[in-house]
């Protein structure tokens, strides 16, 4: 039996993940932006790759299935990438938006 | 016995069964992305949308988060039980799993209701929007893979079919890993 393959191995995994978690909820707690970023979606990225590469068997899988994977969020990076401007710019060289989105209400009745 | 071309195939180098769940989660990756993508380009353009992000429940967040991610090591421990030809402990572990997504809709049911009690209903704005979108999306995932995974398990405690424990253990991880990207998104970014 493969050490990237025992149960020891996977419960380690899971509590890695676990830590990671944690760590995701208290750095925004700072109430500092780029901390936020760090913790809220660095660790995100981490997570993810750690159960891409350990449960899922990514990094014992053929290779192939990677660049599968990547290539479709490279794709989705395009698709957004194209569309952007359209959603975050007012006007472009043939185009104004006619619609001003208005902003959202401020609502005390959250609970949290 | 006759086996199934997705057991017996693999010209290439993979199982046809597993490439196929690898083709169900490069379409998938497509698909969340796409929705997610357009979450992170309205979210720029709206500062405001941190109000509204505000009232989702982080606890209950977090809380789904540990139970997914609990759920998966579970699976992850029944393919390897099924890879050492144990179906009844695999089965165990797929209902274990199950149970992880039985608890994860019945918090998420919970947060729900709340939510919808103090009135962020789905029309309130584009932020609940795409919250209740990309999460109840999210949640049919759930509901599937449980599915699949109950109708797997009732094979797997008879010895057979026990490579269809990895299928759904990959697509199980792969619902994970969106809920990974969900959770910092729409319940952290405030």
């Amino acid at each position: 039996m493969s050490a990237e393959t025992s149960p020891k191995h996977y419960v380690k995994i899971w509590a890695i993940l676990v830590v990671l978690l944690i760590l995701s909820v208290l750095g925004p707690m700072l109430g500092i932006k780029l901390v936020t970023l760090l913790t809220a979606f660095g660790i995100a990225i981490v997570k993810a790759t750690m159960v891409a590469n350990h449960f899922m068997h990514l990094n014992i899988e053929k290779k192939y299935i990677s660049y599968l994977l990547i290539g479709m969020v490279l794709m989705v990076f395009l698709f957004v990438g194209g569309t952007s401007p359209d959603v975050l710019m007012p006007e472009g060289q043939h185009w104004e938006k006619q619609v001003i989105e208005q902003p959202v209400e401020l609502d005390h009745g959250g609970h949290e | 016995m006759h086996q199934p071309i997705a057991t017996t195939r693999s010209a290439t180098g993979i199982p046809t069964g597993r490439l196929a769940v690898w083709w169900v989660i490069a379409s998938e990756i497509v698909i969340f992305g796409g929705l997610l993508g357009s979450y992170v380009m309205y979210r720029l353009l709206h500062d405001a949308w941190s109000i509204e992000a505000a009232n989702t429940h982080t606890l209950a967040g977090a809380t789904n988060t540990f139970v997914l991610l609990t759920s998966s090591l579970f699976v992850v421990l029944g393919h390897h039980a099924a890879e050492h030809g144990d179906g009844k402990k695999a089965f165990r572990y797929l209902w274990l799993t199950i149970l992880g997504g039985f608890i994860f809709l019945i918090i998420k049911s919970i947060e729900w209701t709340g939510e919808i009690h103090h009135g962020f209903v789905m029309t309130k704005s584009l932020f609940w929007a795409f919250y209740y979108t990309a999460a109840g999306l999210h949640a049919l995932h759930v509901i599937a893979g449980m599915v699949i995974m109950a109708i797997i398990s009732f094979d797997t405690i008879k010895n057979k079919n026990l490579h269809r424990v990895e299928l759904i253990g990959i697509y199980w991880h792969f619902v994970d890993i969106v809920w990974i990207f969900l959770f910092p998104l729409l319940y952290i970014a405030k």
